[in-house]
């Protein structure tokens, strides 16, 4: 007899609560790397930007970036952290080819930052998620497996390893447990990530980029039986490298353990991968078997005793939080709920804030992005910020629109230019000729002709029918395409033909 | 007086003012090598012709008007874990045989642009991890005081390259004792300075938070002049101390105890302690007291648990530091046929790369840091530790320095303690409490022991930063003791017997 592999989401947490935590990795944008001087620039030719320190060469020894100091300690002023007094970085040791000292500078029971939170949304619910520590440490080379077909180590004809990324200043963020999230979960941990990133982003310490691998998630899931005190054995799932695949690992892991503890067998505690393509996890290392890693505090560096002066330096410095930013534009641009979390997940706040402070009024500069702009970034599937046009262009066809000088359609024209690279604003509405035409002389020769092709139409307008104008207004903006006065042209047909 | 007995600063002085040229110096030098050293087996590297060129630039800055400093163009000796460009670094194990640093240590860089010409690189136990040199991987090393006997360790190759006139200066690393006990049984000078008061950068790690670089030479003064020009803070280096150096040579020209406050250890006497030794001590403590200085017996009582708190934090650290050599990145890679996995190459080169005695700390260290296990060693040798800086800070309330024996015994024949680790450990007995504070100690001869004729160290020790005071006392103590015997101890070394040039 045969167990189902996966139980639907729906019934497993119909049984069964799930308990999440989450550990994220975040890469410091600093210009050097944490122990040494190396740059840290993103795709570089392989093994350039090394030194003694960075590979790790008998006899070399670290020195720590002051300024990664300063950017962990920013990241755990936005958690909500108590920055500690005096702490230390430890040795976590094993063996591993990327690791080229074969251990890894980082922090045990002494990290810098302990005890914050965050609160996040989830379907107009506040859910606070407690952070039990944030702390610093280097990152590892990259091995490529080569050969096989997995990609991964097993099956591999042979490995290289390339540590440009040996080094780089990394800070770990570990929630504590999540709980009482109910079929919630995936959204909540997709929601932790989402805000996570943003809250790292604006504060401008990383790019986190999940795809290039500069914010990276590990997933704790756990299931107890519904009204259980006791967690369930958990799974740790890495290799998750999307906001959206955070949400899947999460939701494949419930089935999957749903199915398992209701075949009466017990979850292993393991190390798992997650797949993008299949949207499935996969067992990795078993915890069970793993190395004890005999973290001892950094013999080469010297403890850490950030001064509450400095820490108090360093939180006035830090820009208005994304949380605090999302209630005052609510309350500026006067936006519903759901109108905000579409600027929001579209990425349009920063470029809707910037295009107001270049003139704009709330409610235009939102109507753009959010409408004619973000159809245009769906049609050429980039992201909105990665269209050709700045917030000051938007701004100033908006302008050209408030002066009269452009209508809607006519301003479309004009975002349709700027974006295929014909220049600015002003030069597209040069080159294509694209003003309204309001000069009484212009307008009265093509009502003249509509008039005389609509002889039908007109004879209702003259016969009282007002509303019938519409339609020879309507041929009038096709004859001038679309660059007459819409408002003039109708006062014209009107006086023309006796009905005003 | 051949160019080689003279000390460095009178080299030093020789150089400056014309009489000599650095070449002249560095060819008396590597002739001397050349004819001892197939005894002796001080070095592991030297290239003739690399030192005449860099004794060559030297000559070459002096003529073009170049400020040099009192020790240009003064040969010097490097223990082969101090890294250098010009030259292999294999820290006494075949695990990185051949291997060219890409980079200079602090220490040797700032000795090349003083204008010191190294001679080569010098023996030494594999990772400095022993007491006797027998442990490199490359041979042993012999005491030119009998040849029959150990030069100490780990940086015997370097006690030895002076004490036979190879060298008049070297370099070495005192962990637990590794500069204060080779200098000891071989009748110099040496000194294990202050921790951070001199850069470790570059300098391959036995055990980061116990290594120390430090000086040998015949005399005091030239100690304190090699002491001088390689330390001071190194941004390399974040444990290395950002304050002044202590002003030593000053004090070793000063060269005076007068109420000064001496405090003996009274713990580093009994059991285990070779008669000879305990009586050249005995009588150097008395010719303090008169020359002046004020003698008081000082109780170390944590000082009983230093040794078994230091075998537990240097293997802890070691089994961490030599991680690294795993057949990756540089040094020795075996067994790579195309079938086997890195696993399999790192465990291979390691076990056929290092030494049993390498391997013996790696597997102490592993353990005391397993989990379960931490609390009960390597936590509680960190508490030990703490003890023992008490110790120190009650002596340092009574007294100026502390005075011990440097070793329990003279030099021991070689293989007598092979084969028990717990024999050669107590060679570092009087040193290791030093190690596990950091503060500064020096050893300087202090005369013969009566049973075998070999040579006793006195161990001066002074706190962090004091380094001055032990050189003040060391300096008085050779004055009187050379006035006594009519020059110095190394004088009664027997000659060695050159080879055919």
């Amino acid at each position: 007899m045969t167990t189902p592999t996966i139980v639907k989401y729906e019934e497993a947490l119909t049984r069964y609560e799930p308990v999440l935590g989450i550990e994220t990795h975040i890469e410091l944008g600093t210009n050097s790397k944490m122990f040494c001087g190396c740059p840290t620039t993103f795709g570089a030719e392989p093994n350039t930007q090394v030194c003694p320190v960075c590979l790790g060469l008998p006899g070399s020894l670290p020195v720590t970036n002051h300024a990664a100091i300063e950017g962990i300690i920013k990241i755990g002023l936005a958690f909500n952290c108590e920055i500690v007094e005096w702490c230390r970085f430890a040795r976590k040791n094993y063996f591993y080819p990327d690791m080229p000292k074969n251990y890894q500078i980082s922090q045990y029971d002494e990290p810098l930052c302990v005890d914050g939170h965050l609160d996040i949304e989830v379907e107009g619910e506040t859910y606070r998620v407690e952070i039990e520590r944030v702390h610093m440490e280097e990152d590892t080379g990259k091995s490529l497996h080569v050969g096989g077909a997995t990609g991964r180590i097993h099956g591999a004809d042979f490995s290289l390893v390339d540590y440009n990324r040996a080094g780089i200043p990394l800070v770990e963020i570990v929630t504590k447990p999540i709980t009482a999230t109910g079929d919630k979960a995936p959204l909540v941990a997709r929601a932790y990530a989402t805000e996570l990133r943003e809250l790292v982003r604006s504060i401008g310490v990383s790019d986190v980029r999940m795809e290039e691998g500069s914010m990276r998630c590990d997933v704790n899931v756990s299931l107890m039986p519904r009204g259980a005190s006791e967690w369930g054995t958990r799974t740790e799932t890495k290799n998750v490298n999307s906001l959206r695949s955070v949400e899947r690992a999460v939701r494949s892991e419930i089935e999957r353990q749903a199915a398992v503890l209701d075949a009466g067998r017990r979850v292993i505690q393991e190390t798992r991968h997650f797949h993008e393509d299949t949207g499935v996890t996969t067992s990795g290392r078993s915890k069970e078997e793993a190395q004890d890693y005999r973290y001892f505090p950094e013999p080469d560096l010297v403890p850490m005793a950030p001064s509450r002066e400095w820490v108090e330096e360093l939180r006035a410095t830090l820009p208005e939080l994304p949380a605090a930013r999302r209630k005052r534009v609510q309350r500026e641009w006067s936006l519903s709920d759901l109108e905000l979390r579409d600027v929001v997940n579209a990425g349009a706040l920063d470029l809707i804030e910037a295009t107001i402070a270049a003139g704009a009024d709330a409610a235009s500069a939102r109507k753009w992005w959010m409408n004619e702009l973000s159809r245009r970034a769906t049609e050429q599937g980039v992201e909105l910020t990665a269209l050709p046009i700045t917030p000051d262009q938007v701004a100033r066809i908006q302008a050209m629109v408030v002066a009269g000088e452009l209508n809607d359609k006519l301003a479309r024209k004009v975002f349709e230019g700027v974006l295929a690279g014909e220049g600015t604003p002003d030069e597209v509405v040069a080159a294509r000729g694209l003003k309204v035409v309001s000069d009484d002389g212009a307008l009265a020769a093509i009502i003249d002709q509509v008039i005389a092709d609509n002889a039908a139409v007109a004879d209702k307008v003259r016969g009282g029918k007002v509303a019938a104008a519409g339609a020879l207004v309507g041929a009038v903006m096709k004859a001038s395409r679309g660059q007459a006065d819409a408002g003039r042209a109708r006062e014209l047909i009107l006086e023309k033909l006796g009905a005003s | 007086m051949t160019l080689i007995k003279k000390s460095a600063a009178e080299l030093g002085a020789l150089i400056a003012s014309g009489e000599a040229s650095a070449v002249e110096v560095a060819q008396a030098h590597l002739e001397r090598v050349r004819a001892v050293d197939g005894q002796v087996h001080a070095f592991l590297h030297v290239d003739d012709e690399a030192v005449l060129a860099q004794a060559r630039r030297v000559d070459e800055r002096r003529a073009g008007g170049e400020e040099l400093g009192p020790l240009a163009g003064v040969p010097i000796a490097h223990k082969d874990v101090f890294t250098t460009t010009d030259m292999p670094t294999t820290a006494g194990s075949k695990i990185l045989e051949g291997w060219r640093p890409p980079y200079d240590a602090t220490v040797t860089a700032r000795l090349r642009k003083a204008g010191l010409v190294i001679l080569g690189k010098t023996n030494m136990d594999e990772f400095a991890m022993g007491s006797s040199t027998e442990n490199s991987a490359y041979g042993v090393t012999r005491n030119p005081w009998d040849l029959s006997r150990v030069p100490g360790g780990s940086s015997g190759g370097s006690s030895a390259a002076v004490a036979a006139y190879q060298a008049p200066l070297s370099t070495g690393t005192d962990t637990g004792g590794s500069i204060r006990q080779p200098a000891a049984v071989t009748g110099i000078v040496g000194t294990k300075p202050t921790y951070g008061g001199s850069s470790r950068y570059g300098i391959i790690a036995f055990a980061s938070s116990l290594d120390t670089p430090g000086p040998f030479a015949r005399n005091v003064l030239d100690a304190a002049l090699l002491h001088e020009a390689f330390s001071g803070h190194d941004v390399m280096d974040s444990t290395s101390i950002d304050r002044a150096v202590p002003p030593v040579v000053e004090a070793a020209r000063r060269a005076d105890v007068n109420g000064l406050r001496v405090g003996v250890v009274k713990e580093f006497a009994g059991e285990g302690y070779q008669a000879g030794v305990l009586n050249r001590f005995n009588e150097t403590v008395e010719l303090l007291e008169s020359l002046g200085a004020k003698v008081v017996e000082v109780g170390c009582p944590s000082f009983a648990y230093a040794l078994p708190a230091y075998y537990l934090i240097a293997p802890s650290e070691a089994s961490s530091n030599l991680a690294r050599f795993d057949a990756m990145r540089y040094g020795l890679r075996v067994a790579d046929d195309g079938t086997r996995s890195a696993e399999e190459i790192m465990a291979l080169t390691r076990a056929q790369g290092f030494g049993p005695e390498v391997k013996r700390r790696i597997m102490l260290g592993t353990y005391a840091l397993s989990s379960g296990y931490y609390d009960a060693y390597y936590g509680k040798a960190q508490q030990v530790r703490t003890l023992i800086a008490r110790d120190f800070d009650n002596a340092f309330e009574q007294v100026d320095v502390l005075v011990s024996p440097t070793t329990p015994t003279t030099a021991f024949p070689i293989g007598e303690r092979a084969d028990d680790p717990m024999a050669m450990y107590l060679a570092d007995l009087c040193t290791i409490p030093s190690n596990l504070t950091g503060n500064a100690a020096i050893s300087v001869p202090c005369g013969l022991a009566d049973e075998d004729g070999l040579p006793v160290g006195l161990q001066i020790m002074a706190p962090v930063l004091g380094d001055d005071r032990v050189y003040r006392v060391g300096a008085a103590v050779e004055k009187a003791l050379e006035d006594r015997w009519g020059g110095p101890l190394l004088a009664k070394a027997p000659e060695l017997a050159e080879a055919a040039k």
